[in-house]
């Protein structure tokens, strides 16, 4: 494949990723995971030691919609937003349909009173399904470069 | 003078001789902290340091916090733990600066002061000079000088600390339904699943006294409700140990029951508030007498939960009287297969930061702290279930939180 192609397509996949939680439109965050996936918040420390328990987990695209669900009918915490802002992809490899592709973050939180508190930063480590277009998220694991996380963690990262 | 020794011979004041009427200036007020640091913390209590098999070979260790204060928990090469603080005798220089490590001995990068693994001072940089100038007094002695040593204990894999040399043993101060509360969770070889740090903007006392309200649980997490899962819950009941601060509260679920139900479920027409993917509440019975939940507390700081097959160690860290850090310790256990550990992973999203039924616990407390905020005058009530601090075969009560208040009060003298 075009090697420019397929960072366009990645490229593309990776900041409309971020736009539809950003936008608040979490409705539509799942589909950019094939089914069954892998997304995985975790810390660098609990990532680096090899464990596998982070704080947020979903192995099928339906424990994605159930955390989407959850936020909007059943959780109850203040009103707030991300900004996210996401460094150059970094294509590592590609292997026959999966593209593996690292980059970096920062996300700002922005509390519905104003307050901006810069909440996470840390890497997105992506295994990428490229046999269709759009392409899609095969896994995506969110290593924190933090072990703590202020107050809560609602919207997904 | 110590930071305590600075603030008032007393506490914030009660108005009543009770502990169903909760001042509200405890949450708030800096003298307070400071006393609940010397009194609590560093009073006659068991405080959670670390599990064993963090220190499985001579020369591990692990440096934590009980409460405010830093100590060090290390296994010497004669197998016993030892707990110190983590200061040096020499200038207070902070002896450990990882969180986990495996040493011969501790020294102190400052001067190089040299402490064995029982925290006894084995050596002093120029401790005889230079070129015979300078050098430590005759009058020094090495064996006079140690690290500021605490008392250790074990119990179900957990291992404890206490600066006091009045804290009775660790099972007799936990009480007997305590005791077994814990070894009931505890009862196989845990190993970390993984861990993380929530900081919330609260005093820590209206975190612990979350965990102790058996009444707001499906009042304020209503992710069980809007998903219709049926709980299915069947009796359960709290114990208080006699001094009051050492709980837990626990309820059954019909495991065999609930399992019918999803296979039914598919049965029925789709609702869209029916979980997509039930596999993040879909347990075992593991510990085989249906409990399926079990929330323990330990006095001043520390929580061991079972929710469902999440099992998980919290440690209370307070960092400010308006801040605090809770610490998540996700445990499995030497006997899970893959099926097990990944049925731990999918349902940890029940709980921690992000947990489906306990992310509102997380900023709760900071609501509470924001009302309170040059508010603070009067006081709360935890009357639900009476005025007493008794075990109840019930849950639709506050007295695990008046258990809480009554062994503060104790401590505290006020």
């Amino acid at each position: 494949m075009d090697d420019l192609a397929l960072r366009l397509g990645v490229q593309e996949l990776i900041g409309e990723y971020a736009e539809r939680i950003d936008e608040d439109r979490l409705e539509e965050w799942p589909d950019l995971f094939a089914d069954p996936c892998r997304y995985l918040v975790i810390s660098r420390s609990n990532h680096e030691a090899g464990m596998r328990q982070g704080v947020m987990y979903a192995a099928t695209r339906g424990m994605l919609l159930d955390r989407v669900f959850s936020i909007r009918r059943a959780n109850l915490f203040e009103p707030h937003r991300y900004r996210h802002v996401i460094g150059p992809i970094r294509l590592k490899e590609v292997t026959g349909q999966v593209a593996v592709v690292h980059s970096h973050f920062i996300v700002a939180r922005i509390m519905h009173d104003g307050v901006t508190t810069l909440f996470a930063t840390g890497r997105y480590l992506d295994r990428i399904d490229i046999s269709t277009t759009p392409y899609r998220f095969s896994e995506r694991i969110v290593v924190l470069d933090s072990d703590k996380i202020d107050t809560l963690l609602a919207i997904p990262l | 003078m110590s930071q305590a020794a600075q603030t008032a011979e007393h506490g914030v004041p009660w108005p009543s001789n009770g502990i169903s009427e909760i001042p509200f200036r405890v949450y708030t007020d800096q003298g307070q902290y400071h006393r609940e640091q010397e009194r609590l913390f560093k009073g006659p209590t068991w405080n959670y340091l670390c599990l064993t098999v963090e220190l499985a070979k001579p020369g591990d260790y692990v440096a934590t916090t009980i409460g405010e204060t830093a100590v060090i928990v290390v296994r010497d090469a004669a197998g016993a733990i030892n707990a110190f603080v983590n200061r040096c005798a020499h200038r207070g220089n902070l002896l450990c600066l990882e969180r986990q490590g495996n040493v011969k001995e501790f020294g102190c990068i400052y001067h190089g002061w040299i402490y064995d693994l029982a925290g006894q001072l084995t050596g002093v940089a120029f401790e005889h000079g230079v070129r015979r100038q300078g050098g430590m007094p005759p009058e020094f002695r090495k064996e006079e000088h140690r690290l500021q040593q605490l008392r250790t204990a074990e119990l179900g894999g957990l291992v404890f600390g206490t600066f006091s040399d009045a804290t009775p043993d660790l099972e007799t101060w936990l009480g007997a339904d305590v005791t077994r509360g814990l070894l009931r969770v505890m009862n196989r070889t845990p190993h970390v699943l993984g861990r993380n740090t929530q900081v919330m903007p609260n005093n820590w006392k209206l975190y612990f006294e979350n965990v102790k309200d058996t009444y707001h649980a499906s009042i304020l997490h209503l992710f069980l409700t809007t998903f219709r899962i049926n709980r299915l819950t069947m009796p359960g009941g709290i114990y208080i140990n006699q001094d009051g601060g050492n709980h837990y509260s626990f309820a059954k679920l019909d495991y065999a029951a609930e399992d019918t139900e999803y296979k039914n479920a598919g049965l029925r027409s789709e609702s869209e508030f029916r979980l997509q993917d039930n596999s993040v509440v879909e347990s075992v019975d593991e510990y085989g007498d249906g409990v399926s939940v079990q929330i323990l507390t330990v006095f001043p700081g520390m929580v061991l939960q079972q929710v469902r097959n999440t099992i998980a160690v919290r440690v209370i860290r307070p960092r400010g009287v308006d801040k605090t850090e809770l610490e998540w310790i996700h445990l499995g256990f030497d006997t899970d297969d893959e099926a097990m550990t990944e049925r731990r992973l999918r349902q940890g999203n029940l709980i921690g930061p992000a947990g489906y039924i306990a992310m509102e616990d997380g900023c709760i407390g900071g609501f509470v702290q924001r009302a309170l905020h040059y508010n603070d005058d009067g006081a709360g009530l935890v009357m639900m279930g009476g005025h007493e601090a008794e075990s109840q075969p019930f849950r639709a009560s506050e007295a695990a939180i008046r258990g809480f208040w009554k062994h503060y009060r104790g401590l505290m003298g006020d």
